[in-house]
């Protein structure tokens, strides 16, 4: 079925070269001291887009939240959808029997989503969607969720993940969320927010800079660090519970912290013993264990997600380039070959490629792609300052931080380089990504049938 | 290993000048300990006078109130023209063995975060050999990096990058 879409869109390139632009204006649900608005802009379409319409959910105005909304905005932002307009047709269709294909057809919607919102008698919601193949006039997908008025908006993004992974093959990674420091004037808050930039947290405010924030695999704690001690120390933080502890504050910089993909052990950078090497060490601070002698900076470090290779940044050559090294440490392979600068190394999700920052001929600091079977190398972007590159977990977009108008922003390009976005807050600069990880299946939900 | 072998040689060549400047240093040092006798008659001191009596650390006259070492991009060899600077800030340690100094890395906006914190602090740990090599103690400098972290000048231009390129000495207590 998802084959059969995508070829008949890619048949009907309409779309090809179209340029889309789409403003949201966002207002962070959660009111904090530094409330700020986050703009996404998606800059360039896909070249292939998919053609949906989704049908103002039954009974939802009057709700805190329209589930519509998010979802249209989900799948638009994502670049590999065209939202369909569902004006003029009356009655818009609750239930697979209220659809007049032809109408859907003749605005040429190849996916339709239909649904309701109804309270229940104890308070909750109860919401049903349904996604509708319009060719074949069947059912792809159906669920109906319980849930409290809280949860429309994480109910949203996970009807957008359905939708996304039934029409492209691919997990959604609309429910995952993203961690980034914002700095306002000598103020630096370390957040977290939805993939969408809604709902932001404050995990910790500082008069220092905060770097290097990172997601243990079950996206409960984040390592990061921090200068507030007026010099580079590592700290672990519950988010569930905000408890903080020290991980590493020897002599000279304690940075770069990574978890290994079981969580178990973080590779981290210190300076203790010379020169920025790696060392690995237990959450707990035990075990510490030093993993590189080149007598060079070794710093970047980043797990494959089968935990068995380390790639990392390192000058030993004489510029700085990117190395791989089995995850114990032992010998290294160099990676990159082109230009003096290449720098902050992280492996795709699928292990099969890397992202990493470049400096080009032009001296750019952009961000590329690296196939490691291949050792082809892809430039992304186009910009002068990017940063911090780092994948969604299911592969498909990059995000990293770049500086536009004087202004640190966060921008996303999807991993073939043909959609980018742009993510600000109202004021200050915005810097240091990290995408988290999937979390674990949620509780089984109802399926609905045709 | 051919960085670790410059760097050996070039601290090598500080020691080398550094013997000979070591004794001119240490005079200097007693002439200050004696300031008291020159200020009988403030308002007629003359100005040189006026310099010998001031903490050299913060005579303007004096290289010692000079803290800053600059650096080329993604470099953190230290160049000729701050050799001076570094020799009388390691002599001071050693004719002042309770002095501490801090030496802070920095680095310019370009590139990673974490690599620039590494080169920052290559940087400091640079000057600190240097130093040591010229017979200060290790337990009198400590060594930090900002990375870019704090930069002097935000502009996004090589007028300013070339100036947060730099380790700046800061004495405890200031």
């Amino acid at each position: 079925m998802t084959f059969k879409l995508r070829k008949r869109i890619r048949a009907s390139a309409a779309w090809r070269g179209a340029l889309t632009k789409i403003i949201f204006l966002l207002l962070f649900l959660y009111a904090g001291p530094l409330q700020a608005a986050l703009t996404i802009e998606i800059i360039g379409g896909g070249a292939t887009q998919i053609p949906i319409a989704i049908v103002p959910f039954a009974a939802e105005q009057g709700l805190p939240q329209s589930i519509t909304q998010v979802v249209g905005a989900d799948l638009a932002r994502s670049g590999l959808f065209k939202l369909v307009d569902t004006g003029g047709i009356n009655p818009l269709p609750v239930e697979p029997g209220d659809i007049r294909y032809a109408d859907w057809k003749a605005r040429n919607a190849d996916a339709l989503v239909i649904g309701t919102v109804r309270p229940l008698a104890d308070g909750r919601l109860e919401v049903r969607f349904r996604l509708m193949d319009v060719a074949k006039q069947a059912q792809l997908a159906g669920f109906s969720y319980n849930i409290v008025p809280a949860q429309l908006r994480p109910t949203a993004h996970k009807i957008a993940d359905v939708v996304y992974e039934k029409l492209t093959g691919i997990a959604g990674v609309f429910s995952t969320k993203i961690i980034y420091v914002v700095k306002q004037g000598s103020k630096y808050e370390l957040q977290y927010a939805d993939a969408d930039g809604y709902g932001s947290q404050t995990v910790v405010t500082s008069n220092e800079s905060i770097i290097s924030p990172s997601w243990s695999p079950d996206g409960t704690k984040l390592a990061y660090v921090s200068f507030e001690r007026k010099k580079a120390v590592i700290y672990l933080q519950s988010l569930l519970t905000g408890q903080r502890t020290l991980l590493a504050n020897f002599p000279g910089s304690n940075s770069a912290p990574v978890w290994s993909p079981d969580g178990k052990r973080l590779a981290v950078v210190l300076s203790k013993d010379g020169i920025s090497q790696i060392y690995l060490v237990n959450p707990d601070g035990s075990n510490l264990q030093r993993i590189t002698y080149s007598g060079a900076i070794d710093t970047e470090p980043n797990f494959s997600s089968d935990g068995k290779w380390i790639i990392f940044t390192s000058d030993r050559g004489g510029t700085p380039q990117i190395y791989r090294m089995p995850a114990s440490g032992g010998e290294s392979e160099r990676l990159t070959f082109e230009g003096t600068y290449n720098v902050s190394p992280r492996f795709s999700p699928d292990g099969k490629s890397f992202a990493f920052i470049q400096r080009g001929v032009g001296g750019g600091f952009n961000v590329a792609v690296e196939d490691l079977a291949t050792r082809q190398v892809q430039v992304l972007t186009n910009s002068l300052l990017d940063e911090s590159p780092t994948f969604a977990p299911n592969g498909k977009i990059i995000l990293y931080a770049t500086i536009e108008n004087n202004r640190g922003i966060l921008a996303a390009v999807s991993s073939d380089g043909k959609v980018k976005q742009r993510l600000t807050v109202q004021s200050g600069d915005i810097r240091e990504p990290t995408w988290g990880p999937f979390l674990k299946a949620q509780q089984q939900v109802p399926v609905l049938n045709q | 290993m051919k960085r670790i072998m410059l760097s050996i040689l070039l601290a090598g060549l500080l020691a080398a000048c550094a013997s000979k400047e070591a004794k001119q240093e240490s005079k200097a040092t007693i002439e200050e300990s004696t300031p008291t006798q020159s200020q009988p008659q403030p308002s007629t001191a003359p100005a040189q006078q006026q310099s010998v009596a001031m903490d050299p650390l913060h005579d303007p006259n004096n290289i010692l109130s000079k803290r800053s070492i600059y650096y080329d991009f993604d470099k953190s060899i230290i160049k000729d023209e701050y050799r001076p600077l570094v020799q009388a800030h390691a002599h001071y340690l050693v004719g002042n063995r309770s002095a501490r100094m801090t030496i802070q890395g920095n680095c310019d906006e370009r590139g990673s975060r974490e690599y620039n914190l590494a080169l920052g602090q290559h940087r400091a740990d640079a000057e600190k050999n240097a130093m040591t090599l010229l017979g200060a103690s290790k337990s009198q400098i400590e060594t930090v990096s900002f990375g870019k972290e704090k930069p002097r000048c935000t502009e996004h231009n090589e007028s300013c990058w070339s100036q947060n390129r730099r380790g700046d000495i800061v004495y405890q207590g200031e």
